[in-house]
């Protein structure tokens, strides 16, 4: 709505400025120049009051969005203090998701860690024994390891009861850990919240920065375009982390992908 | 096999670690970026390095630049692990001279095959 009110003053000022300009060629025209000197004296001020205009909606707007993200911008208390602030507050809530996954990664791997050797165990002892097994059905076996068999049946079903009751634990532990995912989701959630409130508030910064340069012609297009082209020029190696849209041109969607660029160079 | 794992996250160099030994390298050690994993590199004898892209400090590729700039370490085997999927990128590894390129989020198989690949060739 603020916006709207800008974009509307500014097509005011430029049609303003389109009559002056129709006037001040057609005085000219008619060697007026007494009327065209005032004319031309209205369109400075006309001018220059636009920009004191913009510059001070730039200056509400900015306040509105320091005000929004609730960071203390009182210059006098050196240094500002953030710590009460939004962006502060989401940076706390971005930490808490990184400790808490990480916490949920490592706790997941101990339990599987500690399960690995069990079910390992249990397995080793369970083919030896079928392999004792079959020699006794196969009526290979003396009376004497016939009872080391016994013996050792004995304490496999004991391990084996004591070990699928560590692995069920561990199993469920596994499953309890997942639950980092409703938290963090919460806190990213409202941090995704933030964020969107930001870009709202600095897309209307832009806007109306962008009427202050065209009024003032302080925008060089070479310059821009030139910094632009450095920019993208910077992107096409930086890192950028996981992808998330894999429809990207520029982007591999996998592990293939990435073999096939390869072999493509020589690999 | 003496190995090098470097990546700022914990839970990834673990995991490599982890999946490493399960292919039977047992002897490696770890470093969570560039800066301190070069210094390690310099003093000890390491036969292989997997490294991730994008950390703090030192990034991956800036670790492989280093690492082909020097004139003990040039020969060393290195694996980028990293979830850096540009296609720039990946060229930008290939020509710094990596031996492999595993994206992630991987499989134990994708890891295993890369490795075996890089070791085929050096022998």
């Amino acid at each position: 709505m603020a916006s709207d009110i800008h974009v509307s003053a500014h097509t005011e000022f430029i049609s303003e400025l389109k009559e002056c300009a129709k006037l001040l060629a057609d005085k000219l025209h008619h060697s007026d120049y007494e009327a065209a000197s005032i004319l031309i004296q209205a369109l400075t001020k006309t001018r220059d009051q636009h920009i004191f205009q913009s510059v001070g909606r730039l200056t509400r707007g900015l306040h509105d969005a320091i005000v929004n993200f609730n960071v203390d911008a009182d210059l006098s208390k050196e240094p500002p203090k953030i710590a009460n602030s939004d962006i502060h507050d989401a940076t706390n809530r971005l930490n808490y998701v990184m400790e808490l996954t990480q916490k949920a990664a490592e706790k997941t791997m101990d339990m599987v860690d500690e399960a690995a050797p069990i079910a390992m165990n249990l397995g080793q002892e369970a083919s030896s024994l079928r392999t004792e097994w079959a020699r006794l059905k196969r009526r290979e076996m003396t009376a004497d390891e016939f009872r080391q068999l016994y013996e050792r049946m004995d304490g496999f079903l004991g391990q084996m009861v004591t070990g699928t009751g560590q692995l069920s634990k561990n199993l469920q532990d596994i499953v309890l850990e997942q639950g980092f995912q409703d938290l963090t989701g919460q806190v990213l959630k409202r941090v995704i919240g933030l964020i969107n409130d930001v870009e709202k508030d600095l897309v209307t910064l832009v806007r109306i920065a962008g009427q202050v340069e065209e009024v003032t012609g302080l925008v060089n297009d070479v310059e821009q375009d030139e910094q632009d082209r450095l920019i993208v020029q910077k992107r096409k190696t930086e890192p950028e982390g996981p992808q998330i849209n894999k429809e990207r041109a520029d982007v591999v969607s996998g592990q293939d992908e990435v073999d096939d660029l390869l072999s493509s160079l020589g690999f | 096999m003496k190995i090098l794992i470097v990546d700022d996250f914990s839970t990834m160099r673990r995991i490599i670690k982890n999946l490493l030994r399960d292919l039977g390298f047992s002897n490696t050690h770890e470093a969570d970026d560039g800066v301190t994993a070069l210094p390690m590199l310099k003093n000890g004898d390491f036969q292989f390095l997997v490294t991730d892209w994008n950390m703090p400090g030192m990034t991956g590729i800036d670790l492989l630049k280093a690492v082909r700039a020097d004139e003990k370490l040039r020969s060393l085997p290195v694996l980028m692990v990293t979830a850096e999927a540009k296609r720039d990128q990946i060229i930008e590894a290939a020509q710094a001279g990596v031996n492999g390129y595993v994206v992630k989020p991987f499989t134990a198989q994708a890891l295993k095959e890369k490795i075996e690949k890089i070791f085929d060739r050096v022998g």
